[in-house]
């Protein structure tokens, strides 16, 4: 359980960081390490050079701009969670935060690892999903942004070309009266990874009618799916109930299921069309508590 | 690689591989053998130490990336040698170990959990200590043990001891 020997280097800005990487293919960038680490410790990963990104000034911080929460990559899950910003403006990012592994892990862990990783289970992930986000990439001189659904492509699996290095999330920040937002999750204990995971975001008129609704579902797919076929149903309606239910199953049967050893394909179905359900009436319920935007 | 740790307030200076652990380098160049190898991976918090005054897996970060940072570890909870701290007086009073590897990670999540919040409830010590695996006490008598300190200190006019 002792990871192959490596070497190490620390640069100072992301430009360093990118020639570092564009010199070794088997380079790999380290921030938190919270799932590198135990990666190489069981040697499933054996990167010849770690160029640790977890002190670049440029890559630290979290920012409002027009319609966006812009969060750097090497932000961590920590500060994100405590973030006053956050809180206000990115309810659906804090309500989430909580459950990514525990708080020993977010200390050093990061918002742009995270979204690196790519595990299915993983919840950033997932909310980046639901609020379709977008991924900044720099490689050597060029930066390029990518929308989210481009970006997650299979477990562990992201557009991340070689050599690139994540540089800034950006979370959108829904416009208008009243927002509400729902998180559930299941897993086999406290701070494990996640059986299912749903996020849920809704925005109501004065009248109480839903005008936006956004669910996406993780842990049972190979990547976080949103499901707007299935919530398009909810838009103009008064989401009652029963029209919650009806969508979170139809949501859950179009989920392309990954096998899984720790759950059955059926409880998978199950887990996402229960906690699809709790999450959107979650999101209803805060939604109708908030009198105003997001501030 | 040269590295520099602050550890319990002494400047240290090690010479380690980059593919050293901090919790390999605490216990194998610096003896500090309270720090525990679990798991190795992240997942059972007996290598919990404070860096930078916050609780984190010491078996999860590299030396070599630890350089510069403040290490606190268990040994720097008693106020004097042969002595022990309010928190470790209260976990023997309850019984909140019996065969002790997961006693010194317990203790320094209490530690940074009663100096930022001195009066927890039970649900945020069950909280806060959810990162760490006991397989002896059930829990209880852990969670036992950091409502007593908590109680103690709040009694006292000292507080959480100083940390170093």
């Amino acid at each position: 359980m002792k990871a192959a020997p490596f070497d190490y280097v620390r640069p100072a800005s992301v430009e360093e960081a990118c020639a570092c990487l564009a010199a070794d293919p088997d380079a790999a960038i380290i921030a938190g390490g919270q799932t590198l680490v135990p990666m190489m410790a069981m040697r499933l990963a054996r990167p010849s050079r770690l160029v640790d990104i977890a002190r670049i000034d440029a890559l630290h911080g979290i920012r409002q701009e027009s319609g966006a929460i812009v969060i750097g990559a090497a932000t961590r899950q920590a500060t994100a969670g405590a973030s006053a910003t956050i809180a206000a403006r990115l309810p659906l990012l804090a309500a989430a935060l909580p459950y990514v592994g525990h708080a020993a892990t977010r200390a050093r862990g990061t918002v742009g690892g995270s979204v690196a990783n790519a595990d299915p289970a993983a919840e950033i992930p997932l909310v980046l999903t639901t609020l379709r986000g977008s991924i900044v990439l720099r490689e050597l001189a060029a930066a390029r942004t990518v929308a989210v659904d481009d970006f997650f492509l299979g477990p562990m699996v992201t557009a991340t070309p070689t050599g690139a290095c994540i540089t800034e999330i950006h979370f959108p920040v829904w416009q208008g009266a009243r927002i509400g937002v729902g998180f559930q999750e299941i897993s086999a204990r406290r701070s494990d990874f996640a059986l299912v995971a749903a996020a849920a975001q809704i925005a109501l008129d004065a009248d109480g009618r839903c005008t936006a609704c956004a669910l996406a579902i993780g842990g049972a797919s190979a990547v976080p799916q949103r499901h707007d076929a299935a919530t398009d149903a909810l838009v103009g309606s008064r989401l009652s109930d029963d029209a919650i239910i009806e969508v979170a199953r139809a949501a859950a049967g179009a989920i392309d299921l990954m096998s899984s050893p720790h759950a059955s394909d059926g409880y998978h179905r199950r887990a996402a069309a229960t906690l699809g359900a709790r999450a959107l009436m979650q999101a209803r319920d805060d939604a109708m508590r908030r009198s105003g935007a997001l501030s | 690689m040269k590295v520099e740790l602050q550890v319990n307030g002494a400047r240290r200076a090690v010479e380690v591989e980059p593919r050293m652990t901090l919790v390999d380098c605490l216990r194998e160049k610096l003896d500090l053998n309270g720090v525990h190898t679990g798991c190795e991976h992240g997942i059972c918090g007996a290598c919990t130490v404070l860096i930078d005054g916050e609780p984190a897996r010491a078996c999860l970060i590299f030396a070599v990336q630890a350089d510069g940072y403040a290490i606190t570890t268990v040994e720097s909870l008693a106020p004097a040698p042969g002595e022990l701290g309010v928190i470790q007086d209260a976990f023997c009073e309850t019984h909140g170990m019996q065969c002790g590897f997961c006693t010194s990670g317990m203790l320094l999540v209490a530690h940074a959990l009663l100096k930022r919040n001195p009066e927890p409830t039970r649900e945020e010590i069950v909280e806060a200590i959810s990162g760490n695996i006991c397989r002896c006490t059930g829990y209880g008598q852990i969670v036992e043990a950091i409502a007593l300190a908590a109680r103690r200190l709040a009694g006292s006019n000292v507080g959480v001891e100083p940390m170093p």
